[in-house]
């Protein structure tokens, strides 16, 4: 038998199949709607999710990620306040600036003044409110580099004050304003208790601790000899970017060889590792969800097809008639259920777009979203209408003509 | 004379069963290219099932079948499908017309799956159409036509690829009188262009178009003499 098998035309397959569901429209759209809301569901997750970890990355900052502290641990022990045992050295600056990575370092203490309030003028005036309870504390030169501390005017004070115990204060720019103080280049003098101090300079602004804007910032060893300090509550690193982590391993070691451990470190969390953290956390619950309804969206299709074919027994009869194989059959209520899918998937990747524009623009976000996810999405559909289509197209070849004829239109 | 379009040879077929069924029983049939035969015959004595077997739809339990010379009983399953699509076409009783589809389209799909060429296909349509009086409600959809005109369309459907046997169970069964007349007024048609028809029926006005009649009878196939 010469040439008993017509070539088989796969366009006229797919423009029986575009037919059918344009046949009935409503049904179409019913059909789809659950691989829609699947694929919309997963393309809305992972664009949120992208969009949301680009806004991690945008706020990420980059003061915080560098930021490296050591403290004392004993400073609150069990039984509250401990005696300053003197973990951190008083050259912890120089040790740490020693260290690869560093770019600057800085110890911050409290100093107990004993209650003593500060002024400006020398003589008390009970009358005149002139005496405030301003925080003294401590510093090394470079703690100020490390809080990208900006001067109003004047200078920071350096080692040599230090090692000199010179009475000099640096002053936050609203201690300035209590204290009345605009200038330092006529050497203005403040009192804390009876002891004088000249101010040198005045902080305008600091990128970390404010607080300081309201403080009294003295050199170490004047502190030492003056107040009795015996010892450093904090020291604070800045570290290149992406050193954070490495520095707060080497840092404890370098401050105290001998008793790293008793030394209190706080680093920040690897960034990559939060933005990561983030978007998987979000990723895997409405992934799981978008993988639901594409199932529920799968069965419907799976339904409506089965449905659709027991409803069109007479109809597959008849194309046997004319000489349908039972392989047009398959493949006709295959591209069928794939071509919803696809419509699915194509609505679904739209709507889920939508969501994330529409989201991103109520929280002022830049939607983000990969390239390949809305590209993707139909492709997805189309293989979720071939799964869901599968069962049906096969159980509609597997008719007999004589019965299929026999059901009627 | 020529080589019979239908030859069958002591053809049986048994429906298997609790109580086993002999639809036919050693059938002898031979039918000739532009034969106008009806079958008759009382409900269940077979009838469809000859007509199935001879339109591939259904496989003879024994007995051999050359349609066209061909032997088909020796082919397989995808081959007969494709003989089914270029060789026979088919009028059913219940028309089996698609619906959602303009009385055009359900012509054409007639010639989907037998490699006819997809820029032919809407001329034969209305050439196939024209032929049994249907060339002017090609764009209407079945809903709209009369059962007379439904089952025309069916026909011309069955003619559109030109097959070598045309094969109609009970065309006129859901018909009226008058509304059968234009049917059985286009079997004439075509039995006058040369087309080979077998027609089942059980009415006896609709054999009288045939100018050969044979009858079954519980399975067993009986040539009538005919006045023509
Ligand atoms: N698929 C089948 N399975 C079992 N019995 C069948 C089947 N098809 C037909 N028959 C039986 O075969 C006999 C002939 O049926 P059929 O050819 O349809 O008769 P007719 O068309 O003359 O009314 C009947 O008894 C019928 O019940
Ligand atoms: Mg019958």
């Amino acid at each position: 038998m010469s040439n008993p098998k017509p070539r088989f035309a796969v366009r006229d397959l797919v423009a029986e199949a575009v037919t059918s569901m344009l046949a009935r429209p409503g049904r179409t759209i019913l059909t789809i709607l659950g691989t829609v809301l699947g694929i919309g569901a997963i393309v809305a997750t992972l664009g949120i999710a992208k969009t949301a970890g680009n806004q991690i990355v945008t706020r990420f900052d980059p003061l915080i990620a560098t930021s490296v502290t050591v403290s004392n641990r004993s400073e609150f022990g069990f039984f509250g306040p401990q005696p300053n045992v003197n973990l951190l050295p008083w050259d912890a600056q120089e040790r740490l600036e020693r260290l690869n990575g560093v770019v600057a370092a800085g110890t911050l203490t409290n100093v107990d003044t004993a209650g003593s309030l500060t002024r400006s003028v020398p003589l008390r005036d009970p009358l005149a409110r002139n005496e405030f309870a301003l925080n003294v504390v401590a510093a090394s030169p470079g703690t100020l580099e490390v809080f990208v501390a900006e001067l109003k005017t004047g200078r920071f004070f350096d080692e040599g004050h230090s090692d000199r115990a010179d009475p000099v204060a640096l002053i936050g720019r609203s201690a300035a304003q209590r204290l009345n103080i605009d200038r330092v280049d006529h050497q203005p003098a403040i009192f804390i208790g009876e002891h004088p101090f000249i101010v040198v300079g005045i902080i305008d602004d600091l990128a970390k601790e404010p607080r300081l804007l309201d403080a009294v910032i003295i050199p170490n060893g004047t502190a030492r000899k003056l107040f009795g300090l015996n010892g450093i509550d904090e020291v604070h690193i800045r570290a290149e970017l992406g050193a954070a982590q490495l520095i707060a391993e080497q840092a404890p070691i370098a401050l105290n060889p001998n008793e790293p451990g008793r030394l209190r470190v706080q680093a920040p969390a690897d960034p990559t590792s939060v933005i990561s953290g983030v978007e998987e956390d979000v990723d895997a619950l409405f992934l799981v969800l978008g993988g639901v309804s594409l199932l529920i969206g799968a069965i419907g299709i799976a339904n409506v097809t089965l449905v659709s074919v027991l409803e069109r027994v007479g109809e597959i009869g008849l194309r046997r008639s004319l000489g349908a194989a039972r392989r047009h059959i398959a493949y006709q209520f295959l591209i069928e259920s794939a071509g919803m899918g696809f419509i699915g998937g194509v609505v679904g990747a739209s709507v889920g777009v939508l969501v994330v524009v529409g989201v991103a623009a109520s929280r002022t976000w830049t939607p983000v979203l990969e390239p390949w996810v809305p590209l993707a999405a139909p492709a997805l559909g189309t293989v979720v209408g071939l799964l869901a289509g599968l069962y049906p197209s096969l159980r509609a070849a597997r008719l007999e003509p004589v019965d299929a004829l026999r059901a009627g239109m | 004379m020529s080589l019979p379009v239908v030859l069958l040879e002591s053809v049986s077929r048994t429906f298997e069963g609790t109580q086993p069924v002999h639809a036919l029983r050693s059938v002898d049939l031979a039918i000739y290219e532009g034969e106008y035969v009806a079958v008759t015959g009382p409900s269940g004595s077979g009838k469809s099932t000859l007509l199935n077997v001879l339109g591939l739809l259904d496989e003879p339990t024994s007995g051999s079948y050359l349609l066209d010379g061909v032997d088909v009983r020796a082919a397989v399953d995808s081959e007969r499908t494709a003989l089914r699509g270029r060789k026979i076409g088919f009028v059913f009783q219940a028309f089996h017309l698609l619906r959602h589809r303009t009385v055009i389209e359900n012509v054409m799909t007639a010639l989907l799956y037998n490699g006819f060429p997809r820029k032919e296909r809407r001329t034969a349509a209305q050439t196939a159409l024209a032929r049994v009086g249907m060339g002017h409600r090609m764009e209407q959809t079945p809903d709209t036509l009369s059962g007379g005109e439904r089952q025309r369309v069916a026909i011309a459907r069955a003619i559109v690829a030109e097959p070598s046997l045309l094969l109609a169970d009970e065309p006129t069964g859901n018909l009226d009188t008058k509304t059968s007349e234009s049917v059985l007024e286009a079997f004439d048609d075509l039995r006058r262009d040369g087309l080979t028809l077998i027609v089942v029926t059980h009415d006896a006005t609709v054999g009288a178009h045939a100018e050969r009649q044979v009858e079954m009878l519980d399975g067993i196939l009986t040539e009538l003499e005919t006045s023509t």
